[in-house]
């Protein structure tokens, strides 16, 4: 940037964030890395290294690890986790791209006290929030009463997506309700940044060059809000692989996730390096489509 | 008009009482205009004239709230954008940027489905016409304003419109390169023998590039004509006024006759060589060119069409020098004078008395 910039500022600036990954995410992770690959030993851990008689004993235990794979439970769970994150995504994009889209296209004295009603619900706490829709999907409950009324829930079991048409809660779909209702401020906040700062002019030179609207669309505002679709799904997608608040409250049996599988883990088996080992592949879980989303970014700086 | 074919050839373009309000505000304030079949029209006028809103009317973008735009014979009322056959270089060009040079041209051809030869004939014969035929694999930040510019106007061009609306097409271009593409653009268009409607703030662009200018201002079309005739017989002051320098001057007519007329002003008696449509007692405004006006130090011979002035202020330009004489009223005077010698003797400079004086046939009387 500017040749004013001290190397010692300069340092500070890269220094910080460094520092705080550092500090507060690479150690930790070695720390859950290095119990994932020990045992339980009474209330302990077995240590990784141990020096006696002039031998320097390195014990990794793969025992976890081993569990992990051979048992089918766990591989399972995983693949549900990732399914209903990437359902709850794709749901939170189908709704939250028209409502980003609409919002960052209406008048621009509106457009503050939208982006303040996308953002009133993080005043209530979320523990509150997900508790509600308990009472809300009742089968006389706000939300429950109309479903019945209308049908949908006949449709629904069709599905699937309930066990049956008068159990609306613990089912897929009120997992999936839940998670969507939680998450969908995090798809329409990035997606309304990238589409309220679009060129407009660009849509009217599509038309001019004779596009209809709807090509138009399609053309040149979908992959010019790429970056956008991208940020907001990996910021649903992420944490909703790992929740584990809204699948105990709205969840069923069915609906057994990986964040559930780690709490088993840790407090109720008192099983340290398998919670450890489960976390570690979780993690391996996000990272790969971090990976992807960090390539894609690479290349949308290369374009602007 | 005499033929048919001269009366369309010369309305190719019709805008007739074409008014266009916006929440109360009147952008366009019932234009009438023909445009003739391969011509260059230039909506020459400041910043909120009303010229960009008249273009986007006729791209439709806006609808006008009343009157009718007829291109050959075709009313475009009602007809979206993407239907009509008219192409526009966008200010700053609006290229999208997540497509090639090669892709943004072709853009317009794809969305009319033509076969995949024929596009690929199209787009490279443009790539060929504006010179940039090793660019069309680059995404448009990769090239100088100067490329994208000639992007745009292959990407306009390439459908072969009827009509080629150009807003401000030289705008985003440093001086030296806007000299240089003027010429260029013109030589373009004139080749394709597109009709073109461009909208420039910049006079100078306006009377390089346009066969005919068009004056807008406050929603108004004050006049219509050929570059020469618009800066020789400005039909009001401020028409006289936006294009070039003048001198107005505001008198009364003292002496009306048929082919002459007498005008009284603060410093000086004006005698001009034609009638005018008025009356004695008339208040008017005289304009008169700084480059129609000679000094001298020698008292020229009177009473008509001189003043004596002080020299205030000059400016040496190389090709000719400006000077600001202070008159006995206390206005101003702007002279220009040619420098055809190397060292002329006698020139005048910073706090001489001198003369200026001009023909009868310099001025132009203005009752508005």
């Amino acid at each position: 940037m500017t040749g004013t910039w001290k190397p010692g500022s300069r340092a500070a600036v890269i220094g910080v964030p460094f520092f705080w990954l550092t500090v507060f995410f690479l150690l930790p992770f070695m720390l859950v890395l290095r119990i994932s690959l020990a045992q339980m030993d009474g209330a302990l851990v077995t240590p990784l290294l141990t020096f006696s008689e002039e031998v320097l004993t390195v014990r990794i235990h793969l025992t976890s690890f081993v569990q992990l794979v051979t048992d089918d439970l766990y591989f399972a769970t995983y693949l549900v986790s990732v399914k209903y994150a990437l359902i709850t995504a794709v749901i939170c994009l189908a709704i939250g791209y028209p409502f980003a889209y609409f919002m960052s296209r209406s008048e621009h004295r509106w457009q503050p006290a939208l982006l303040m009603g996308v953002m009133l619900p993080f005043w209530t706490s979320f523990l509150i929030r997900v508790y509600a829709w308990k009472s809300l999907l009742e089968p006389n409950g706000w939300v429950g009463a109309p479903i019945h009324a209308s049908g949908i829930d006949e449709v629904l079991a069709f599905l699937g997506m309930i066990a049956s048409p008068e159990q609306l809660m613990y089912s897929p779909f009120s997992l999936v309700l839940g998670m969507v209702y939680t998450y969908l401020p995090f798809m329409v906040l990035p997606l309304y940044a990238t589409l309220s700062k679009m060129d407009l002019r660009l849509i009217e030179a599509a038309q001019d060059l004779g596009a209809t609207p709807w090509q138009a669309f399609w053309r040149i505002t979908v992959p010019l809000s790429k970056s956008g679709i991208v940020a907001g799904f990996m910021l649903v997608f992420i944490p909703c692989v790992g929740e584990y608040v809204i699948p105990e409250l709205l969840g069923g049996p069915e609906t057994l996730m990986i964040g559930r599988v780690l709490w088993d883990e840790f407090f109720s088996n008192n099983d340290w390096p398998m919670a450890s080992a489960v976390a570690v592949v979780m993690i391996l879980v996000i990272i790969v489509p971090i990976a992807i989303f960090g390539r894609n970014q690479d290349h949308a700086q290369e374009a602007s | 008009m005499t033929s048919t074919l001269s009366s369309s050839e010369s309305r190719f373009l019709q805008i007739r009482e074409v008014v266009k309000d916006f929440g109360g505000i009147r952008a366009v304030d019932s234009v009438s205009l023909d445009i003739m079949r391969g011509e260059i029209f230039g909506l020459l006028g400041s910043s909120g004239c009303g010229k960009t809103t008249l273009l986007r009317m006729l791209a439709g973008f806006e609808t006008p709230t009343s009157g009718r735009i007829v291109l050959d014979g075709l009313d475009l009322a009602g007809l979206p954008p993407y239907k009509r056959p008219i192409n526009m270089m966008f200010q700053s060009y609006a290229l999208f940027p997540h497509l090639t040079v090669w892709d943004n041209i072709a853009f317009g051809l794809r969305r009319d489905g033509l076969p995949k030869e024929e596009i690929f004939g199209r787009v490279e014969a443009m790539l060929k016409l504006v010179k940039l035929e090793k660019f069309g694999k680059r995404k448009p930040h990769q090239l100088s304003g100067g490329q994208q510019q000639r992007v745009a106007l292959a990407r306009s061009l390439v459908k072969r419109p009827q009509l080629l609306l150009l807003d401000e097409p030289l705008g985003a271009l440093d001086k030296k390169l806007r000299e240089e593409t003027q010429i260029e653009l013109v030589n373009i268009i004139k080749d394709v023998g597109v009709t073109c409607v461009m909208v420039t703030h910049d006079q100078e662009e306006a009377m390089t590039m346009a066969d005919r200018i068009g004056v807008m201002d406050e929603g108004v079309l004050l006049q219509v004509d050929v570059p020469s005739e618009l800066y020789e017989t400005p039909n009001s002051k401020f028409v006289a006024d936006f294009i070039g320098n003048v001198n107005l001057m505001d008198g009364v007519v003292v002496d009306d006759q048929a082919s002459s007329v007498t005008i009284e002003c603060a410093d000086c008696l004006h005698y001009v060589g034609h009638g005018i449509t008025g009356h004695i007692g008339l208040p008017v405004s005289v304009a008169l060119r700084p480059e129609k006006i000679y000094l001298s130090r020698e008292e020229p011979p009177g009473p008509h069409n001189r003043v004596q002035g002080v020299v205030k202020e000059m400016s040496y330009f190389g090709s000719y020098s400006v000077y600001f004489l202070d008159l006995p009223s206390g206005a101003r005077l702007k002279v220009s004078e040619e420098n055809d010698l190397r060292h002329r003797d006698g020139k005048p400079t910073w706090g001489d008395t001198v003369w200026a004086s001009w023909p009868s046939s310099a001025q132009v009387v203005l009752t508005h």
